[in-house]
């Protein structure tokens, strides 16, 4: 009997190429149908109709309006990230210095809103901070205001509630993050004489640094193309470029220029992904003695 | 400090008590520790060593009792400003810094300049052995040379104390008793007090100058190696430092440490001994014998009569397997090339010892 080697297993738990393309074909199918194939049309459209032509993109920096939205979005997206951050790592640190039923309350109250609709979490805000809602009924019986205050429809409802949304996704890359780092640090780097600021600094800080990162990544990147929040918590002074985008479609049958959005929004979201993974892996040989 | 430099390495535990819950971790420990000794807290898990060394350290704070460094009360100040150092059982040096990066961090934290800090961490790591490591990220050395740079990093700030929490129980065997050879030369060499805690025997008995041995939380005994070895005090001690055989019996009269006492065995036999504490009469008694102080010997009528069931040769010496008359089993060693008899299994032997070497303890303690 003659020995050939399995044409899907190379050994342990490892596949052949072959095998691993099988696997993941599914998967790689849908995203080529229902993603890839529209956004090559979109941008397909901006860049070839009616003719090969760059006025679609020309017009997106020409007008102010637009300007205004894209940097507006950026403005925004910033907020979200710096709010959400300022937000998340008190948090993620307590999870991650708690045990039992104290650690499941705090993972329950980051992850059930992950699981709750956009929607609804949105309408809730909305509530919260309508003319005679909660937040002015509170305000106002404490007497620190005589009338409602407006505060829906505002750039800071936007990056509040945006900010809310997007919580979990800066919570759990930080959690998980400073989870691996062993209370024994912290010890070792107490013992050799750093205070507590200088334990943060030193120590916990930069081995935290990765899960910051990609957390600010995501929360960035999300919050940049965000849509239903801002659409709902903010008025038309507060317009993002996903709505735009979605006005140009639905509202102007515009596709061209539509896709000359889309286009720009995705060739500033590849740049920053490379640059911050680039500054990231950097960052492991940086240090000073 | 104006102290003189044989005061500043001083430790002194002083009616330490700890409680966790219900448990009393640790439970009026005293203990001095003079400057430029090595002592080791040695006793099995649970038995409050790790705690007695993580209050000095400055991560416990004690229910009860003081701790002095140096003349100076530290009992309540954190472990940044004690100025020990500390060397953990599980590897940490800091992962995103090199080896010199992290033997600098402590002259760092003290505001020592860079070309200084850069110069003594050099000289900490060639103290240690690993001179051209200093480049290397912690993940690329080998567990034993990560421990030296732990170690370097932990004396490059010349504290008055090295605390060190089982730093070798990571180690395979070989490089354990390497490492414990090391650890002793370079504590000799910059005249450091260590506190070292374990709960291997072998390596507390082979590196301290004193041990202090700990069950429950009390502390069992504190003496140099041969102390502890020869005249445990409890019988914890004699149980837990080498290998003892137990022979369990009463007493007619009360005793105190040294008498010469006779013990009723349970058998009806009698065994003379000596008090290693205070003995009352008609408690539980046990005698602690050990295996190379048995001697055994073919036929005659004197000591107890015993058959060998079972002889294990261990090349420096036969481990023999002994069971009395009455059913006790006891384990004596016959060391090699002595020329003493060896005698073969099924064989007929009597068993013989010095009063001084069979030590009577209360069979609770």
């Amino acid at each position: 009997m003659s020995q050939r080697p399995p044409r899907f297993l190379l050994g342990g738990r490892r596949y052949s190429p072959a095998a691993s393309l099988l696997l993941a074909a599914p998967f790689l199918l849908l995203v080529a149908v229902v993603f890839v194939l529209p956004l090559a049309t979109l941008l397909h459209e901006s860049l070839f109709v009616p003719g090969p032509t760059m006025a679609h993109y020309a017009r997106a920096f020409d007008e102010p309006v637009y300007l205004r939205v894209m940097l507006r979005t950026v403005r925004i997206a910033v907020f979200v990230t710096v709010l959400a951050l300022l937000l998340a790592w008190p948090l993620a640190w307590v999870m991650s210095r708690s045990r039992g039923l104290g650690l499941a309350l705090l993972a329950a109250a980051v992850l059930l809103p992950l699981w709750t609709s956009v929607l609804v979490r949105t309408y809730a805000w909305m509530v919260l901070l309508q003319r005679n809602g909660v937040v002015n009924q509170l305000l106002e019986r404490a007497g620190l205001i005589d009338e409602p205050m407006r505060l829906l429809y505002t750039e800071g409802a936007v990056v509040l509630a945006m900010a809310h949304v997007l919580l979990p996704f800066m919570v759990l890359p930080i959690y998980s993050a400073l989870k691996g780092i062993p209370e024994d640090y912290t010890r070792a780097a107490q013992m050799l004489g750093a205070s507590a600021w200088a334990t943060f600094r030193e120590v916990i800080w930069p081995l935290a640094l990765p899960g910051v990162t990609s957390g600010c990544l995501m929360v960035f990147l999300l919050a940049l193309g965000f849509f239903v929040t801002p659409a709902l918590v903010g008025g038309p002074q507060q317009m993002m470029i996903a709505t735009l985008v979605s006005q140009q479609v639905r509202e102007m049958l515009d596709w061209p220029f539509a896709g000359a959005l889309v286009g720009i929004l995705l060739g500033f979201v590849l740049v920053l992904t490379l640059v911050f993974k680039r500054a990231v892996r950097l960052d492991r040989f940086v240090g000073s003695a | 400090m104006g102290l003189p430099d044989g005061m500043k390495g001083r430790v002194a535990v002083q009616g330490l008590v700890k409680r966790f819950g219900p448990v009393r971790a640790v439970d009026h420990v005293s203990l001095e520790v003079s400057s430029g000794e090595f002592l080791a807290l040695l006793g099995p898990s649970g038995s409050g060593k790790t705690t007695i060394l993580m209050s000095i350290a400055g991560f416990e704070f004690p229910d009860d009792g003081r701790i002095l460094i140096g003349g100076e009360d530290v009992t309540w100040s954190p472990p940044n400003k004690r100025n020990l150092g500390m060397v953990f059982q599980r590897y940490t040096l800091f992962p995103h810094m090199s080896v010199l990066e992290n033997i600098a961090f402590p002259l760092k934290m003290r505001g020592v300049g860079r070309a200084e800090r850069e110069e003594r961490a050099r000289a900490a790591l060639r103290t240690v052995r690993l001179g051209q490591m200093g480049e290397r990220m912690p993940s690329q050395l080998s567990g034993g040379q990560q421990q030296r740079v732990a170690m370097a990093r932990a004396i490059v700030y010349q504290p008055r104390v090295l605390l060190m929490d089982e730093p070798l129980s990571a180690l395979d065997k070989n490089l354990r008793e390497e490492m414990q050879i090391e650890i002793k030369h370079l504590q000799r060499e910059i005249g450091i007090t260590v506190i070292f805690v374990t709960h291997d025997q072998t390596e507390a008995l082979t590196m301290a100058d004193r041990v202090a041995v700990l069950d429950h939380g009390r502390l069992q005994q504190i003496g140099v190696p041969r102390e502890l070895y020869e005249k445990p005090e409890t019988g914890f001690v004699a149980g837990f430092i080498g290998e003892t055989n137990f022979c369990e019996g009463t007493l007619q009269r009360a005793a105190m440490p040294g008498d010469p006492v006779s013990v009723t065995l349970d058998n009806g036999g009698r065994m003379e001994a000596v008090a290693a504490q205070a003995l009352s009469a008609g408690e539980r008694i046990k005698v602690a014998l050990r295996p190379e102080r048995l001697r055994v010997e073919p036929g005659g009528t004197d000591g107890m009569a015993a058959r060998v069931s079972e002889a294990i040769y261990a090349g420096n010496a036969t481990t023999l397997l002994l069971e009395a008359d009455d059913g006790q089993v006891l384990r004596a060693r016959i060391p090699a090339g002595a020329g003493l008899h060896e005698p073969r299994p099924g064989e007929a032997v009597r068993l013989s010892w010095q009063r001084a070497d069979a030590r009577a303890f209360m069979a609770g303690s």
